[in-house]
This record gives C-alpha cells, sequence and structure tokens, in this order.
C-alpha cells in the first residue's frame, strides 16, 4: 500500500522512532515504521520500549499530530520589495507548491482533531492554505490496540477505535499470522484498496478486531469529567493558583496539542530594508506577549495563562465552535515537564464547584 | 489569487499627515491602487508600515465623497512610529475592514450620548459626524475626556460641535492651567449634567478599559440599560480575521464579534481579571 | 412679582434635593446670596474655612499653586455642586485655593450657624453629613481615576 501511494507521487508521512520518540515524519516504506516497538507514558513522562513482536502500530501517540503537516510551524505568507514612494507585493511564489501527503498511522483522536480544525480553520472564513492542504492529503488511520495510561479519548468520545475521518482506517492484528483489516471511508480509498491485494475478512479475523476495540477501551483509566465545560463558571477557584505554581508556562501542551490553532503573524525585513516578507507561525497563548496591548499583556501572570488555555480548550471552544476542542489525546500530560494533568485540575475545580451549587 | 488573500495588504498613499496633539498624528489616506470596501463607523484596519509591521488602528474618518480613509495614530511602539513618521506621498499598506461597527439602528429615534476618554474619540469620530449629520428631534450629547487642554484630540472639530448649539459638548480634563476655563476632572463627571431621555438613550463609550467601566456603570445609574450601553474594546490583533487567537476574550474574538460590543455582553467578560 | 428666597434657591438645589421643609427653612436661616466676578479669588488656601457655597450658576476651579509650575487645576465645580468641606472639622481652613472662572453666583452658607443648627438637632445634622458623604465619594472616586493618569501612555514594556 505505501508503495501503491508513493507511486501515485504521494509523501508518505508516518510514525517511526528518532531522538527516543515515535514521531511522525517522511517516511520511504514499510521498513521506517517502528516495528517492535511501543510505549509507556504518565504525567512528564514518555519513553519508548521494546515489545517483543512485529507489531507496526502497538504504540499510543508520540508528541506529533497531522497538525503540523496541514497547519506548518512557519509559513512566509508573502514577500514584497521596496519602490520608491512605498512597495510592491510579490506574486505568490511556487512555495505553496508541495506535494500531497499520505498521512500513515494515524489514530481516532488525531482524526478528531482534524474535524476540530475542520471548524476553527476551515468554518466561516476559511484559511486557504489549510482547505488545500486538506484537499491533497491523504489519510490512513490506525485503530489503538494499545493505549497510554496519559489516554482519555473515551471521555471525549474521540477513540479507540477509528469510525470516520478517513480515507482507509487499520486495524493491526498480530496472531495467528500478522495482517491488517481494512475499512474503507472514502472513494478515494476505495479507489487505492481496489489496487493492493486484498481478501474479505473471516469472521473470526471480524471477532478478533472487535476484542481488540474492547480490550483498548478497557484499557483506559482516565477520565475527564464532562463537567469540563462548566469551567467558566469557575474562574476565581483557588486550584487555578495552585496549578499556576506548578506551571512553567513553557508552552509545551500547546505545542504538542492537535487542535490548538494560535498564530502569530511576523514582519521582516532585510537588512537593507529592500525586501520584506510576513511569515506566520504556531504561537501559544502561554507566551507573555501573546495578550500584549500598549504598555502590558492582559494575562501577565501564569495563573490567567494557564487558565485562559484550559477553559478556552475545554468550556468556551464548545460555544465557538460547537464541539470541544480536547480530543483526549493526553499528549499534553506526557509532554508537560511538570506532568501536570489536566483531567486532574479538572476534576479538582468542578467537584468544589458541584457542591458549592448544590449546597 | 495572491490579491484576494485578505492577509495581503492593499497600498494607500498618504495625502496628508496632520499633528493632532503631542504624539498623535492623523493620516489621510487615497488609494493607490484598488481601494478596500468601506468601513462603517466604528470598524477597523490593520495598517502596514514597510518591513516594520502591522498593527490595528480604528478608522477615524470614513472615506465618503472624497475618497479619503482617515487614520488616527498614536506613536507607541516601532510600527505606530513609523506608520505616523509616514511622509506625504509614500505608501503604508491597508487590510479591511474588519470588524463589528457601533449598531447604528440601535440609535434611531433614540437620543445618544456619546462618551470618549483619550484616543477613544477616534474610532468615535465616524459616528459623531453621522449622528450630528443626521436628522434632530433627539438629544445628541458628545462628551470628551482628555488628559489635558493640549491632549484634545480633534479639538477644532469640537468646538465647532459646540457652536453649533443643538449638540450637547463638552470637554473636561485630568488637569489644566487656569488658561484653561472649562472642566477639570473625569468625563464620568459630566454626566450629571447631561439632559437626556434615559429610557430611550443609547450609549457609545470609547477609550481605556477602566474610564469605559466606569463611564457604563455611570450611565447604568442614570437608567441607560446596559444593552443600550455601547463600549469599544481593543485586544492585541495579528490577523483581523477570528484566526490568530491573539484577541480571544472569553468565547468572543474582539476582531470579528467587536470591536464594538453591547455592554451587558461586556461587562462579565471584563469583570474577570486577566481573562 | 414675588422674591426668590434663600430657601426658594436652596429648595432648587440637587444638594438639599429630599430635604424634609423644615430643615431647609432652618438652613436657609444661615445663608446669603452671594456673587463673584469671573477671576476673582472665592477663597485661598489657609484662610478661615468659615462657609462653604452652593453654586447656582458658572463655575470655579479648584486649584493647588505650585512655585515654578503656578496653578494646576485639580477639579472645577457647577452649577448643582457644592464648593467646601474644610468648614465641617477643625482647624476650619481651606485647603485649596478657589477661583471663579467664569461670574458666579452662589448661596453662602455660614459654617458656625449650620454647625450650631447640626448640634440642636442631630437628625438634621444626619441628612447634612449623608449628602457631604455623598458628593465626597462621588469626588474621591474621579480625583483617583483622575490620579491614575488612564490617558497617558503608561510605561512601555518591552515589545518582543
Amino acid at each position: 500500500m505505501l508503495r501503491h501511494l508513493a507511486a501515485r507521487g504521494y509523501q508518505l508521512i508516518g510514525p517511526t522512532v528518532r531522538d527516543g520518540a515515535i514521531v511522525h515524519a517522511p517516511i520511504d516504506g514499510i521498513e521506517d515504521l517502528p516495528a517492535g516497538w511501543g510505549d509507556v507514558q504518565s504525567a512528564g513522562s514518555y519513553r519508548l520500549r521494546r515489545r517483543g513482536d512485529g507489531a507496526l502500530f502497538g504504540h499510543a501517540v508520540g508528541p506529533e499530530s497531522a497538525r503540523r503537516f496541514l497547519t506548518p510551524p512557519t509559513r512566509t505568507l508573502w514577500s514584497a520589495i521596496r519602490t520608491p514612494d512605498g512597495f510592491e507585493v510579490e506574486v505568490e511564489v511556487a512555495a505553496q507548491q508541495q506535494p500531497p501527503v499520505a498521512l500513515i498511522g494515524l489514530r481516532p483522536c488525531d482524526l478528531a482533531a482534524i474535524a476540530v480544525q475542520d471548524r476553527t480553520l476551515a468554518g466561516p472564513r476559511p484559511d486557504p492554505a489549510y482547505v488545500e492542504a486538506r484537499r491533497r492529503s491523504f489519510v490512513v488511520a490506525v485503530s489503538c490496540s494499545d493505549p497510554a495510561s496519559t489516554c482519555f479519548c473515551t471521555s471525549t468520545g474521540t477513540g479507540p477505535t477509528v469510525v470516520g475521518g478517513h480515507d482507509l482506517a487499520l486495524a493491526e492484528l498480530l496472531h495467528p499470522r500478522h495482517r491488517f483489516l481494512v475499512d474503507v471511508g472514502t472513494d478515494a480509498g476505495a479507489d487505492v484498496l481496489e489496487a493492493i491485494p486484498h481478501s474479505s475478512p473471516s469472521s473470526e479475523d471480524l471477532e478478533a478486531v472487535a476484542a481488540a476495540g474492547d480490550a483498548a477501551v478497557a484499557a483506559i483509566r482516565r477520565r475527564l469529567d464532562p463537567r469540563a465545560r462548566e469551567l467558566t463558571a469557575a474562574m476565581e477557584h483557588p486550584r487555578w493558583d495552585d496549578v499556576a505554581a506548578r506551571c512553567l508556562s513553557c508552552g509545551s501542551c500547546t505545542l504538542v496539542c492537535p487542535t490548538c490553532f494560535c498564530t502569530s503573524v511576523v514582519d521582516t525585513t532585510d537588512l537593507a530594508g529592500a525586501r520584506a516578507a510576513r511569515v506566520q507561525r504556531w504561537e501559544s497563548c502561554f507566551a507573555l506577549d501573546h495578550s500584549f496591548v500598549h504598555g502590558g499583556s492582559v494575562r501577565v501572570d501564569v495563573r490567567s495563562r494557564y487558565r485562559q488555555w484550559l477553559t478556552h480548550k475545554l468550556a468556551t471552544w464548545w460555544e465557538q465552535f460547537g464541539i470541544s476542542g480536547c480530543v483526549g489525546c493526553g499528549r499534553c500530560i506526557a509532554w508537560c515537564p511538570a506532568g501536570i494533568d489536566l483531567t486532574a485540575e479538572v476534576a479538582a475545580i468542578v467537584q468544589d464547584h458541584q457542591q458549592e451549587v448544590d449546597a | 489569487m495572491c490579491r484576494d488573500d485578505p492577509m495581503v495588504p492593499v497600498p494607500y498613499r498618504v495625502a496628508a499627515r496632520r499633528p493632532e496633539t503631542g504624539d498623535v498624528v492623523t493620516l489621510d489616506l487615497v488609494p493607490a491602487a484598488a481601494p478596500i470596501p468601506d468601513p462603517e463607523p466604528g470598524q477597523f484596519t490593520m495598517l502596514y508600515a514597510f518591513g516594520v509591521g502591522e498593527v490595528p488602528i480604528s478608522v477615524s474618518g470614513l472615506p465618503g465623497d472624497e475618497g479619503v480613509l482617515r487614520h488616527t495614530i498614536r506613536a507607541v511602539g516601532a510600527t505606530t512610529a513609523a506608520l505616523s513618521g509616514t511622509e506625504v506621498g509614500h505608501h503604508v499598506g491597508v487590510r479591511g475592514p474588519f470588524g463589528r461597527g457601533w449598531d447604528l439602528d440601535a440609535t434611531d429615534g433614540a437620543d445618544v450620548v456619546v462618551v470618549a476618554g483619550g484616543l477613544g474619540l477616534a474610532p468615535l469620530r465616524p459616528v459623531v459626524r453621522h449622528l450630528a449629520a443626521g436628522p434632530t428631534g433627539r438629544e445628541l450629547a458628545v462628551l470628551v475626556g482628555a488628559r489635558s487642554p493640549d491632549a484634545v484630540a480633534f479639538a477644532g472639530e469640537l468646538a465647532g460641535l459646540d457652536r453649533r448649539g443643538d449638540v450637547q459638548s463638552a470637554v473636561i480634563v485630568d488637569a489644566a492651567s487656569p488658561a484653561w476655563t472649562g472642566p477639570v476632572g473625569v468625563v464620568t463627571d459630566l454626566l450629571a449634567h447631561v439632559q437626556v431621555d434615559v429610557a430611550r438613550a443609547v450609549a457609545l463609550v470609547c477609550g481605556p478599559e477602566p474610564m469605559m467601566r466606569f463611564a457604563a456603570r455611570a450611565l447604568e445609574a442614570m437608567g441607560v440599560g446596559p444593552e443600550r450601553i455601547q463600549v469599544s474594546l481593543e485586544r492585541s490583533m495579528h490577523c483581523g480575521l477570528g484566526r490568530c487567537g491573539h484577541c480571544l476574550l472569553g468565547p468572543r474574538f474582539v476582531c470579528r464579534d467587536g470591536p464594538v460590543f453591547r455592554w451587558s455582553d461586556a461587562a462579565p467578560l471584563l469583570g474577570v481579571r486577566g481573562r | 412679582m414675588s422674591t426668590t428666597t434663600i430657601r426658594d434657591l436652596l429648595a432648587d438645589h440637587r444638594f438639599f434635593a429630599g430635604l424634609p421643609a423644615a430643615d431647609l427653612d432652618l438652613i436657609a436661616g444661615c445663608g446669603v446670596n452671594v456673587a463673584f466676578r469671573a477671576g476673582a479669588m472665592v477663597a485661598r488656601e489657609g484662610d478661615p474655612a468659615d462657609r462653604f457655597f452652593v453654586v447656582r450658576e458658572g463655575h470655579g476651579a479648584i486649584e493647588v499653586h505650585a512655585p515654578g509650575r503656578g496653578a494646576l487645576v485639580v477639579a472645577t465645580a457647577g452649577p448643582g455642586d457644592v464648593i467646601g468641606w474644610s468648614w465641617l472639622f477643625p482647624p476650619h481652613q481651606w485647603r485649596f485655593d478657589v477661583r471663579a472662572v467664569t461670574d458666579v453666583r452662589a448661596v453662602a452658607l455660614d459654617g458656625a450657624c449650620l454647625r450650631g443648627k447640626a448640634d440642636e438637632d442631630p437628625a438634621l445634622g444626619y441628612r447634612l453629613m449623608e449628602r457631604f458623604a455623598r458628593i465626597l465619594v462621588s469626588r474621591l472616586e474621579s480625583t483617583r481615576l483622575q490620579l491614575a493618569d488612564l490617558y497617558g501612555t503608561g510605561e512601555a514594556a518591552g515589545v518582543p
């Protein structure tokens, strides 16, 4: 399948081991996939482990998602040259002519995140670059067999089994032989499957996949309280001070989050001042100057910035986009250097708040 | 495709440049190529100084018949200094117009109280001109607060309003020398003397955020309902399109859902410190 | 044609709004009509504060004088306002200069006279104090906002 996709002109992006993690990067073929690798994740901790078998997707999510391929971390919007009394914006360079990408190994939470980005970036005023990147991408998703302890997709209704948003979806089975069950999601997916040798699944196959799905659900222990949606009712809860004392405001959570969409626009010029460019890059609401408005920032302390991130992601996102901003992937928990677990923070806040309301 | 990209600025030529007060300059802009769509009172544009940066600036004068787009800029940083220093004949980049402006429909048949603090008068100027040129038969009060007598923007135009006799207009300053014969205090002090039918009055308020909060509360105490008080908010903006996320205030994108909000919507959002 | 009495003038003034008729009669006994030409000093810092003014027309400026800077106007008071509260407490001295900006017509109320009436009738005293407290609160609020220098540029934090 990978060879076929590559032959069709897709750049393959798939999971691969690099720098002690399973990241999403350009791959050449199946040999680059993390065969036999699994991961162990917890709050503030991520490490790889050897599985002792040949599973290609026997791991949970790494620090990256589809986000970096659909909305690149930096992008030059336009460049301009100085003229005697002003400037002239140059016609779009062919920089935007990227090859189409085939995103291999995305998890159901990643697909849910893409569905969220479809609302944040392709809503009433769509970002044309995002729309185009979406159009040119082919998605081969994988249902999860080995969730990490940081996963909580069952709380957000976004996993561990793929239910939609894919061109093709795979479920990996290892016994009695290594094979994949494929679900076709779109005509484009059907088209690709046609060209690959495949057969109909047996009833044992289907039962095995269902059992693996149930086992994955059972393995997910972390829960996000559904009352997270009401976080904005507790803006002065003392827990915000508590988490602010631990939070480093480093922004790692926003970097690994698959639904964060904040960007900054930076205008640059060359040394001679003859040529200027506008660059759009990822930004984090944890940056001190994110809310800078003449004289100072609105959110000057870590408390207000952490509160902004969490209440936006879990609560106000609903009001803006009709959906939660969180897909339960757990990346923010694993990759927080201070080991902050948002499910625990939410639990602490809504617990008290509910008691106040009931009393 | 490039020309339709909303992130690409359109060139405008500085036709005139007028210092208003100290560090405040008004630029008269005319399109160097195709113009942007006509802004409405209360909207803003993103103004670009080549190679320096881009900032949101309220429109202080609509193109109207003369085709001149006016912006009043205070030099507080690199970009605003570059913009306000642009010489006549040179270009700046313009994107927009953006945002939800003043709700003029709400002013139909209502007495209108305009409360402006400092440079907050700039986004109010187009609506004041619109109302002052409109039908009489309703009260219009224009109350302006400033730091000192030489910090009053559009002083000449305000004097003209004052001379008309059918507009309740007053300027109050924080401090002055005896050469100033007008009131000294804060703009809320002027509300006590305004004569409007509060039951059907609409207030349009713009200035530093604490001033807007105090003014809105004073208006409410007078009997103007919070849904009839409009305020214009300001936040960091990089795109103007509701995408970059800098201007978020609770669930609102100030660039898209504002910058003009009803006080009934804005009050709970502004009531949380550091939101 | 009836002449307007001090009592009538006071009844019209918003400072006394809501006072019982009997109170107004008592207070009026302490008042006289006064007028100041534009530019005249109504009071000087340090002068004995034996009266206060209920402004009817025109406005006055409350000033503080600083050598080298001249006079600085920190507040103004116009129709409906009250000028002077130093008569309330010892040492009964004006704390600021007060200058008529325009021609000013006011009712001047004798401090000692009013203090005496308030001593005799504490309920009247309470009602007067209530009104002064309201003015002082409003003045304090405005002053705080003036102090906050909201229209100033503030310190320019480093723009990254």
